[in-house]
């Protein structure tokens, strides 16, 4: 079994409707995204280890070397740090290089260029200089993952000026946030989730992107709102429908961008509904839970018939066995439960 | 207290090194290297002489002693190409072509400076003459430099990427990465090492076992050289002879020059009478001033006189006064000014 494919394939998600347009994988909307930017741009360029092997980075970089040859889309050396600081200096010499990692946990050996550098450079020079570079990574989660396989990095950065931060949820925002974050002039991290890459979905043929900065209301409720990114939103949808059959009705709002935050969609739901609970893939420390709340607490406190409630992961590090996963990392009925503690308050 | 013992010897010829780089050159180019490097150490002093009256709210780090080398590998460069430095700037920048009123107006905190006060005397940049980018932690341009020249090479640009590093620079684990990848893309880079033997007040033989920096730098594949980094025409040609290989798809080079800080780490004056480095070691090395021996190489061979000396010193004079009154004549920046550049349009 390579690595966790038999457990992410395994997990079960609603068909999209095929009326709706036409029907992908996760894993093809990113590899589409690829193909088009490459196709049109000859500044892009997709670098990261393992890009072009057998197993392409998931199979979203899957045909790209073939087709748009070594120097394009190109394996690299075990050099985080350096090939951050190359991806920065390629982007602010003229290139858009899409720098991709399998897991977000090898972000983490690169933190001197993606935190000290990348973004900062654009500000330090007075704007002589523009940084467009995407550093892509899929969150990790079971199947022995452990904790230095499945780290949801993103709310460390979420205090990194001159950084953008994407977490799609769905195939359509997946090739639109990657399109979106490959145009925009700055670095942009995109963070996928390795749970969302069977999942299929309604995606347009044509080049669009999403914008970055905005959110979007999954489901509309009027009782609390569920608020959060990636396969959170995923779990929250799960949630959502629970609660209906119990007569809670919970909007979802999906951020898509959680730097710079979409504060203005997070308030109106709130203003609805009254009630808050932040769902995040993350730690509920110091991350997406814990900005989203202060922004209730700072600009809706007045909405609030409730405490803010936070489900993400608890203060410790993921276990690796599958028994103790099952306890560390939310689910449905546990985010269902939240909801239900927040209606009872 | 009594001095420490001599640790580091001036290994070079001195004056004695110059003829043999110095017959087919012209004597206006002769000339023109000796006023380079005459400038940068008068603008230093005036740096040095006016810190104190706390006008310029900027770390520095003075190349007094390193004058040598920061022209004489400009010198070896075209316009389009890109210098990238660590935060010892001030040598490279002017010896690029950068503008002196934008430098003393960015040290003097003024909206004029080169970066608009964003970046102070470590993160002096300017495009438009090939000053492209510094980094204030050791090691942290050097990736840069090599994307910088990943985009040259990709774009089929016939541009060459220096980066000046240091001695400790070479220990930080990210330039050994960036030489690895750049001599597995033979990129067309330079990576210029100004061993001045001291990391702020810690000396080489602590930090790197007994084998030569060069020894270190070839086993990553590529060229690299020692240059006596005193004899500014030695580097020139070293620096020529690499930035042609480059040039001509060669690949990367590696060249080390030994060299001697004349002042402390940072800021104005010298420390060695703290007791890190000998007293006596340090007047060893200014009795091989780059400067000084080889002003007294032109006028032994009757190219510069005693009376073109003291125009030169006047010229530069007048041009010191004049940046130094503009800058303190120009406006500082607004609080409208601080969120610019953050993200890039």
């Amino acid at each position: 079994m390579p690595w966790d494919e038999g457990l992410v394939n395994s997990l079960v998600y609603d068909r999209p409707d095929p009326g709706e347009g036409r029907v992908m994988s996760y894993v093809g909307a990113i590899n589409e995204a690829l193909t088009i930017a490459l196709d049109s741009d000859p500044s892009v360029l997709v670098l990261g280890q393992g890009v072009d092997d057998p197993s392409a980075m998931f199979g979203t970089t899957r045909g790209l070397q073939d087709r748009f040859g070594l120097r394009r889309v190109f394996d690299t050396p075990l050099s985080e740090e350096a090939m951050m600081g190359v991806s920065a200096g390629a982007a602010m010499n003229g290139m858009r290089p899409v720098y991709m990692h399998n897991r977000p946990d090898f972000v983490l050996l690169a933190f001197n260029q993606l935190v000290t550098h990348a973004p900062k450079f654009h500000f330090m020079d007075n704007g002589q200089t523009t940084v467009p570079m995407v550093v892509w990574a899929a969150i990790g989660r079971g199947w022995g993952s452990g904790a230095q396989h499945s780290q949801a990095i993103h709310g460390m950065l979420l205090g990194v000026p001159g950084l953008k931060i994407v977490m799609p949820s769905t195939p359509h925002d997946a090739k639109g946030l990657l399109l979106a974050a490959i145009m925009d002039n700055n670095p942009v991290c995109v963070f996928e989730h390795r749970w969302l890459m069977k999942k299929d979905g309604v995606v347009p043929e044509r080049p669009y992107r999403v914008p970055i900065g905005k959110g979007i209301c999954r489901r509309r409720g009027r009782d609390l709102t569920i608020v959060g990114a990636s396969h959170a939103i995923e779990l929250g949808a799960q949630a959502a429908a629970l609660l209906a059959s119990e007569g809670i009705e919970a909007e979802v709002i999906d951020l898509r961008t959680i730097k710079p935050l979409d504060e203005s969609i997070v308030l109106e739901s709130l203003h609805r509904t009254g009630r808050l609970l932040v769902v995040d893939t993350a730690w509920a420390t110091g991350g997406v839970c814990a900005e989203v709340g202060c922004l209730a607490a700072e600009k809706g406190f007045r909405d609030l018939k409730a405490p803010v409630g936070r489900v993400g992961l608890p203060d410790a590090p993921a276990p690796a066995g599958f028994t103790l996963e099952q306890f560390y990392y939310p689910d449905a009925p546990r985010i269902a439960e939240a909801a239900r503690g927040l209606m009872r308050a | 207290m009594a001095d420490r013992p001599i640790r580091y010897r001036y290994a070079g010829k001195a004056a004695q090194g110059f003829q043999r780089f110095a017959a087919s050159k012209p004597p206006e180019f002769l000339i023109g290297l000796y006023r380079s490097m005459l400038r940068i150490r008068r603008i230093e002093e005036a740096i040095e002489r006016r810190y104190r009256e706390d006008q310029m709210k900027t770390p520095i780090h003075l190349v007094i002693g390193q004058e040598g080398t920061a022209v004489g590998c400009c010198a070896a460069l075209r316009h389009a190409d890109l210098l990238y430095t660590s935060h010892r700037t001030h040598g490279g920048y002017l010896a690029k072509g950068g503008d002196l009123r934008a430098m003393l107006c960015e040290m003097h905190c003024r909206v004029n400076g080169c970066v608009g006060s964003r970046g102070g005397s470590m993160h002096l940049v300017d495009k438009r003459v090939g000053m492209a980018g510094t980094s204030a932690i050791v090691g942290g341009a050097v990736p840069i430099a090599t994307g910088a020249a990943l985009a040259a090479q990709m774009k089929g640009e016939d541009r060459v990427v220096v980066t000046l590093i240091g001695d400790a620079t070479t220990e930080e684990g990210v330039t050994s990465e960036s030489l690895n990848f750049a001599a597995l893309r033979g990129l067309p880079i330079v990576f210029f090492c100004e061993n001045n033997f001291y990391s702020v007040q810690s000396p080489l033989d602590v930090r790197q076992p007994p084998r030569s920096i060069r020894a270190w730098a070839e086993s990553h594949g590529m060229a690299a050289c020692t240059v006596d980094g005193v004899n500014v025409l030695a580097v020139r040609e070293a620096t020529s002879a690499a930035v042609a290989r480059a040039r001509a798809g060669e690949g990367p080079t590696f060249i080390e020059a030994e060299v001697y800080r004349f002042r402390a780490h940072g800021g104005a004056g010298d420390d060695s009478h703290t007791g890190y480095r000998a007293v006596a070691e340090r007047e060893a090395w200014e009795a091989v001033c780059p400067i000084a021996i080889f002003g007294g190489y032109l006028t032994s061979a009757g190219l510069l006189g005693d009376a073109a000396v003291a125009e030169m010193e006047g010229r530069i004079a007048d041009e010191i006064d004049e940046a130094f009154a503009f800058a303190l004549a120009s406006p500082y920046p607004t609080e409208a000014d601080l969120l610019r550049h953050v993200y890039a349009e």
